[in-house]
């Protein structure tokens, strides 16, 4: 048992590094401060292969800390406009972590609209790279409230990414570049390894029980034989994520920045 | 000698109610904002507007000026949602909506002259189940599902550059070009509006060629337009002003706080705007905006 006190926002950021762990020289992208906290441990830790941007038209040698950079100035290798992210990501040369409003059993995902897509009850942001992403590379999700809200029961509301839905498709198979990985939430790591790509719960995190996952999502998880506990971050880990976050922009993504740790949480071991 | 030079209110005046209007950058970065301040004070109406969208869709929206939308997104990027985007949207605002890569993808098929391109982006998705898009087979052995994605022609045109020549000679400096050649080459008409008015000499081409996106043969009129994108960015020239970007998010909050941000930003002449919103002084001291 590793003791470090750690928070949950550094937990989410372990577990989703892993995501890019065998990807060579992919693009990692992540969308929202975690996912891109996650990406910038993965380079750093995992897989230094890793293309990465500078969040604005360059790649970097190293991960660009979030917000104010203090006098550091990234090392350019390469240009990276949007045109050629297109022609990157349209090869497949590109794994990105994206934060839907969204996700169902079959994982589409939406960011577009709650309600009917002609008169919205809320908008949102419009479907953007979500239909091209979805059928060209993978994909991973990052949902930081785990609740029957944002994993839906049926079909989100307007399919911006695509899934593993059949009736979706002239033949019923998705396209060969659908390929979706892993699901990280405040609860439990999932991914896509059930039958017919159903979602599996992959691990609980600490303190956190298979019920408590069940009971917050609007369809049915594959239970795996055997529960796994998703792995609390290392003194290394949590050491250099405050190197790549040293403005701590980590401790004000989730409400109250709570512990990571089941000790920390008052719960039983 | 050709000269294409216009004023705002020239290129204003050649523009017409229905016409479908592609407006440059993406979504804070490089907006033609002084003509789509100068199109929300026109009589003009009933437009359809193409962008990969920022704070251009919003005003327009706010003032009433679209009855349909193509876009992939409305961002503030800061400010994530657009409120006066997301006011008129869920008032039933007509849309086409679109991935980012389609709507890349309607432009070139314009750009090229054909009727549609084939590609896999929105299979799967309510995208795709938009009466505009159509499946279509490959006719080679494969016989792969595709979907076609229809030409989006453009009537005109908006886009905003660092410098141009009276001939249409133009640079955009900026790190990202981002989607302007393509808006340029689906459209019938091209209007600039430039930072800064130059001779050909001036504008170093034998070094800057890489920033030139698209021949002059393509340029209708070019109008001087010093801090023309501004709220949004023109680097190198300036950064976006994340402290005006807020007033204009703020000025959703009602109906007099609209009437007033009209009245004090948009219904007022280019350099009335640019003394509201600080001045030359202030603009270019503005930091950087870092994510």
């Amino acid at each position: 048992m590793n003791n470090t006190d750690y928070s949950l926002a550094e937990l989410l950021i372990c577990a989703a590094a892993e995501a890019w762990r065998d990807d060579g020289e992919l693009l990692a992208t992540g969308i929202g401060p975690l996912p891109r906290l996650a990406a910038s441990l993965a380079k750093d830790l995992i897989n230094p292969a890793l293309l990465m941007t500078d969040a604005e038209a360059f790649a970097v040698t190293e991960p660009v800390p979030p917000g104010p950079r203090k006098g550091y100035v990234p090392l350019v290798e390469g240009w990276m406009p949007y045109d050629r992210v297109f022609s990157l990501l349209w090869s497949g040369r590109r794994h990105s972590m994206v934060a839907p409003v969204q996700v169902d059993r079959f994982g589409q995902a939406n960011i577009s609209v709650i309600g009917s897509h002609a008169k919205p009850k809320a908008a949102m942001l419009g479907a953007r790279g979500f239909p091209g992403n979805s059928v060209h590379h993978p994909n991973s999700f990052f949902l930081p409230s785990h609740n029957a809200r944002a994993l839906v029961a049926g079909e989100v509301d307007f399919v911006c990414a695509a899934g593993f839905n059949p009736d979706r498709y002239v033949n019923g198979r998705p396209p060969p570049g659908l390929d979706l990985r892993l699901i990280v939430t405040d609860l439990a790591i999932l991914d896509f390894e059930g039958p017919d790509h159903a979602i599996r719960v992959r691990s609980l995190h600490p303190g956190v029980s298979f019920e408590q996952v069940q009971d917050n999502t609007g369809f049915a998880l594959v239970r795996p034989e055997f529960l796994l506990t998703t792995p609390a971050p290392t003194p290394i880990h949590l050491a250099a994520i405050g190197r790549l976050d040293p403005n701590g922009v980590r401790r004000s993504v989730l409400k109250g920045d709570p512990p990571g740790n089941p000790v920390q949480k008052g719960v039983p071991l | 000698m050709l000269d294409k030079r216009l004023s705002i209110d020239d290129i204003v005046g050649q523009l017409r109610d229905g016409m479908t209007l592609g407006l440059g950058g993406w979504a804070t970065r490089r907006k033609p904002m002084a003509l789509v301040r100068a199109i929300a004070r026109s009589g003009l109406k009933d437009l359809t507007v193409v962008s990969y969208g920022g704070p251009d869709v919003g005003l327009l929206a706010a003032a009433g000026k679209i009855s349909k939308l193509i876009f992939a997104f409305v961002s503030l990027d800061h400010y994530p949602l657009d409120p006066h985007f997301r006011s008129a949207r869920q008032n039933g605002l007509d849309v086409l909506e679109l991935d980012e890569g389609l709507l890349h993808w309607g432009l070139r098929a314009t750009a090229m002259g054909l009727p549609f391109l084939p590609t896999r982006i929105g299979l799967g998705t309510d995208i795709a189940r938009q009466s505009a898009f159509r499946a279509i087979r490959s006719p080679f052995d494969d016989g792969e599902e595709l979907l076609a994605m229809p030409a989006i022609a453009l009537d005109v045109a908006l886009l905003h550059v660092h410098r141009c020549d009276a001939l249409g000679n133009s640079l955009t400096l900026s790190p990202d070009p981002f989607f302007d050649e393509l808006m340029a080459r689906a459209a019938q008409k091209v209007f600039l509006t430039t930072e800064q008015l130059v001779s050909t000499e001036a504008l170093g081409m034998a070094e800057n060629y890489r920033c030139n996106l698209f021949e002059r043969s393509l340029v209708t009129g070019v109008a001087l337009a010093r801090y023309g994108a501004h709220p949004t960015s023109a680097a190198p020239d300036y950064p976006l002003d994340l402290a005006h970007l807020k007033t204009y998010v703020d000025s959703a909050a009602s109906a007099e706080a609209l009437a007033q941000y009209r009245a004090q930003y948009v219904a007022v002449a280019d350099e009335e705007y640019l003394t509201a919103v600080g001045g030359p002084v202030r603009i270019d001291a503005l930091p950087t905006v870092i994510y």
